[in-house]
Order: structure tokens, then sequence, then C-alpha cells
């Protein structure tokens, strides 16, 4: 269980965090999304008791961070700068990890075995690529067999075994009752893997909510119908649907309706319908149009590195 | 991966079973045997001891083997004036900036690699790390700088001895100047660790280590006498090097002055960096 209550950072003028509260509950997934710049690395470094928030706190299993004795028994991270010396073996950069939280040296071989790097385990880490060094930073997370996991986009640069592999293990971790906090960028690798969403834009909550809940309230959801006598349908949905949009190939787009709803219209105005399908937005469509207001980097914006509220 | 998958969530007797929970407790012993794992395994670290033992030796060597061949041509005040103990120590110097880099790297690397936070994010207590820091590589430090001292001055004084000016170690001061040669080194070495430390960026506190130990008494120099020995004398470096000599003159202070106020200068860099480092971010 993670708990930020008002947590909020900033960096003189700039808000990289603005008073963010929300849980993060045992035995889920939950993802955390946001745009470049919208503060996720900022807020997980704040849970590590790495930065200071400038308000606010933050508490893991009830504690704040820094209070932990040996942590990586509770907490395994891995954070956007990896953090891993390029001289090193990958065998001495756990190893002085495990020494620090009395891990035994065991354990070291074990994660190693577990992200299947055994093979270059005493290699420089300088040589490795960047998908072996994702697998080497997911093994430091896993050391101490933590119950809580922030990974910063643990999927970067895995290649595809490697991704539906940390998949399986977040969600089997998870089953297990742990508290996983997972960011990425990639929605359909966060649609497949996570249960809840904290999404944020410019350091400020969008939404705390279920993956299904968070594409259901996005305005992407449309039902397709098709009818040979489109027109008659067209004026029998015309005051229920909100948006109603014929395309190319014949069918009628309906926004603002579903299924039932089409179909008890239909009936009633004795309209044949030939089809009637529900298409529901994916993740990404819903996460664009919710974050599409507070993107921090954006080609176009003139004064992107000026800081605005989201709309709400 | 499906086996190892399986290997990782095989805990049959219950959730924890796979990694033994230690006291929740501070584990001092377990921080330090990190920070020793840290500095032997990077390549770094056996670059610049063997750095400091080349400079250290060969220029004592090399100095040593000059004066003997030029001896019999120097008059009587060069001779009188000869410090046969310091002059086999010269390569001080620069081997001070041999372990004056290690100390810095000891830390700086974390700070560049980003390593720093997976090290703060595993003992929150930040300050048990650079005192753990502090620990190892001060007694690295120590032993490679006395093991270079000593080896440097029997060396030199082998070499002496062909014309009969060599030093014995039992002689007035000298064991307490070579003694006191590997202390100073390690002392500077500490100083590299306390200003990386503080200034977390490589370049930075290697610039600050020269600057305190080499530029400012270049600077100190061109002030009018007796302003200028006054103040080199005081300097870090200045205090520092009245541990390592023999004769006292009236330019430098007496060893044990000398050695207060060099640990003075080290504390003070290590105060501030101790608390500059739970204040700042990671």
């Amino acid at each position: 269980m993670i708990e930020a209550r008002h947590l909020t950072k900033r960096y003189g003028p700039v808000v990289a965090v603005d008073d963010l509260t929300f849980d993060v509950q045992p035995g889920l997934v939950t993802g955390f999304l946001g745009p470049n710049g919208a503060g996720k690395s900022t807020t997980m470094r704040m849970i590590l008791g790495l930065d200071a928030p400038t308000r606010g706190t933050v508490t893991v299993q009830g504690d704040p961070y820094r209070s932990f004795h040996n942590p990586l028994h509770r907490v395994g991270a891995l954070l956007e700068a990896r953090g891993i010396h390029p001289g090193r073996s990958a065998r001495n950069h756990l190893l002085c990890l495990a020494q620090s939280n009395a891990i035994p040296s065991h354990r070291v071989d074990d994660v190693l075995e577990m992200v299947g790097l055994t093979s270059v385990a005493d290699k420089r880490t300088g040589g490795f690529s960047l998908g072996m060094n994702q697998r080497l930073g997911i093994a430091g997370a896993l050391l101490g067999d933590p119950e809580v996991l922030l990974l910063d986009e643990p999927v970067n640069g895995l290649d595809p075994e490697g991704i539906i592999w940390i998949r399986t293990l977040l969600r089997a971790l998870a089953a297990e009752g742990r508290t996983i906090l997972l960011s990425s960028h990639l929605m359909t690798e966060m649609s497949m893997t996570a249960d809840r969403l904290i999404v944020i834009g410019r350091g400020a909550l969008i939404a705390d909510t279920s993956v299904e809940e968070f594409i259901r309230r996005s305005s992407g959801n449309r039902i397709r119908v098709r009818s040979p006598r489109l027109d008659d349908l067209r004026a029998a949905l015309a005051d229920a649907a909100r948006e109603l949009e014929t395309r190319d190939d014949g069918a009628l787009i309906v926004t603002g309706l579903d299924c039932p709803q089409v179909a008890t219209l239909a009936a009633a105005a004795g309209v044949p319908v030939h089809e009637l399908v529900a298409e529901t937005a994916s993740l990404e469509q819903a996460y664009l149009e919710l974050t599409q207001d507070s993107v921090e980097y954006r080609p176009d914006d003139e004064s992107h590195l000026s800081f605005v509220h989201p709309a709400a | 991966m499906t086996t190892t998958l399986q290997a990782i969530l095989a805990n049959p007797d219950g959730k924890h079973s796979a990694v033994p929970r230690p006291p929740d407790r501070l584990g001092m012993k377990g921080v330090i045997a990190s920070e020793w794992t840290k500095l032997r395994s990077v390549r770094s670290t056996w670059w610049t001891v063997a750095s400091t033992f080349a400079i250290m030796i060969g220029f004592g060597a090399l100095l040593s083997w000059a004066y003997v061949s030029r001896f019999d041509r120097l008059d009587l005040s060069e001779r009188l004036s000869f410090d046969p103990t310091a002059h086999a120590l010269r390569g001080l110097f620069l081997a001070q900036l041999a372990i004056g880099v290690l100390g810095v790297l000891a830390i700086t690397n974390e700070y560049a690699t980003g390593m720093i936070r997976n090290t703060f994010g595993a003992v929150p207590q930040r300050s048990a790390v650079l005192a753990a820091k502090l620990t190892v590589f001060g007694a690295v430090a120590l032993v490679v700088g006395e093991v270079a001292s000593f080896v440097t001055f029997f060396a030199g004084q082998a070499i002496l001895a062909q014309k009969n000016i060599g030093a014995g170690i039992g002689d007035p001061h000298v064991l307490r100047a070579v003694f006191g040669t590997g202390v100073y080194l390690a002392g500077i070495g500490i100083m590299g660790l306390g200003l990386g430390a503080l200034l977390r960026r490589t370049a930075g506190a290697i610039s600050a280590l020269f600057a305190l130990v080499l530029v400012l008494p270049i600077l100190a120099e061109a002030l009018p006498s007796p302003w200028n020995t006054d103040v080199i004398k005081v300097l870090p470096g200045g205090a520092g090097q009245a541990i390592t000599a023999v004769r006292q003159t009236s330019d430098s202070l007496s060893a044990g002055p000398g050695l207060a106020l060099f640990l003075g200068y080290i504390a003070v860099i290590l105060v501030a960096a101790f608390l500059t480092l739970e204040r700042r971010d990671a």
C-alpha cells in the first residue's frame, strides 16, 4: 500500500508534481500514466525518499520511506535512470545492493537466474544491451522479495519475450497480494497488465480509476449500426444520440447511446437493423483524449515550458 | 522463462520464505561490506592505486638517482641543506592527486551513473552510506599511503646510500615523517571524498581539490613577505605537509599543529558533506 497525500514538488517556479493524492492498493497492478514531463518519475523518487516533497506526504505501508531499515525487503524499485556502473559486473552490482540490506549472496544468483542473466553475470555491464540492463534493474528490484514494487518503464528495451515475461511476472506477483506501481508509455502493454490506472498530467491527478472504467468514460465509445433504411434510422436516433455520423461505407456511427438503447429505438420506429456493434475505445484513445490538454512538450507548442493547469 | 517464473513464485512455506528478514535496524556491517564491494569492483580503483604507487616509488627512485649522480659536483651548502627523507618522498606532490582522484571518484561515479539512487534507495540513512564510504576508503587510502611511503623511503635511501647520504628510519623525526607522508596521502584522499560528496560532479570536485592543495599556494606566493609564507603554511597542503617534514623550518608549522589544522580542514569539508547529503534531493 502506497499512500500519497497532497504530494507537491516545485523546482523554482515550475510545479513538477501538484497536490497529488492517491492510494496504490495491494493485490493489483496499478498503472502510472502521463505524458513526458508529467511528473511520474519525480513522484516515484518522492515515494522512495530520494527527493523531498515541497509539501504533502507519501508513505509506504504506513511509514515514510526514509524511516525504513533494510528497505529492499519491503520495496523494490526500478528507476528511470537505471543507475548501473558500466565498469561493474552484473553480479557485483547486485551483490553490493544485497550486502547493504543483509540479503544472503545466494539470492543474487537466484535473481540473476530469474531474469536470465546467469551466463553474463561476471561481465561488465558496459557491454550490455538496453534490454539486458533492464533485466539487471528488474533483478535488483526483486532482490529482497519485496511486497511493494515500483517500476518505471520496465519494458523499455525488452524484446517481445521479455515483455511477456514481465507481464506474467507482475500479474503473478500482484496475485500474491503485492503492491505494484508500474509506469509505461506503451498503452497496449498497460491495458494488458494493469488493473487500475493513476493518470497525471502536468503534475496533477487526471484520473484514478480501473482500466475498464477509464476506457468506458472515454467519449470514444461508439455504436456502429447498419440499416437498409439509413435515413429512417437517423431520424429515429436523432433526438437521443449525442452525435450521428454516416461513414463512406454506409455505416452509421452513434455516440452517446449504448447497444440496447439503439436497438430499442430502431425497433420502436420499425427500422430493420443489419448490424449493431459496440466500438470500444482503446486505452490509447481514452488516454490521448484525457491528456490532450496537459501534454507538457508538444512540437508546435510555443509556450511548452510554461505551466498551465490542465483543464478539469 | 516459464520455469524461472515458477521458481520465483514457488515459495512453499509462505510468501517471503525465500529471503530471510534481518532485524529492523541499520546494519552498518552490511553497509560497509557493500561499500567495499563497490570500491573493489571497478577498475578505476586499481588504476588510481597503481598510479599512486608508481608515482611515489618512481619519482623517489628517479630523484634520488639524479641527486647521487650530481652529488660530487654540489657545493657544501647544498650538501648541508639536503634532506634525504624529504627528497625521496618528493613524489608526494603528484601522488596526492592520484589518491585524491580516487577519493573523489568513490562517490562522484555514483552520481554520474545514477547508482546513488539505488544506493540511497537501499540505505535511506544517507549519513550511514557516507560513513561507510569513509571507513572503507579511509582504510584503503591509509594502507596505500603508508605502503607507498615506506617502500619509497627505503628504495630512495638505498640509492642515496651509494654516497653515504641516506637517512635511517631510526634517525630523529624520520619515522614520523615517513608515517606522516602516508597519513597525508590518506588525508588528501578523504578530502577528495568529502569534496566529491559535497559537489557531486567529478570534474568540479577534482578541480576544487587541485585548487585547494596546488593552486592556492601558488596564488599565496604572490603576497608580499612575510605574508606569503605565513599564509602558505596554514593552507591545507602546507599544514598537511608539516607532518611529512623531518626538519622544521620557519616556513612551516611543526608536526602537531600542522596535523591538527590539516584534520580541521578535512573535518569542515566532511561536516558540510554530511549536512548537504541528508538535505538535498538525490
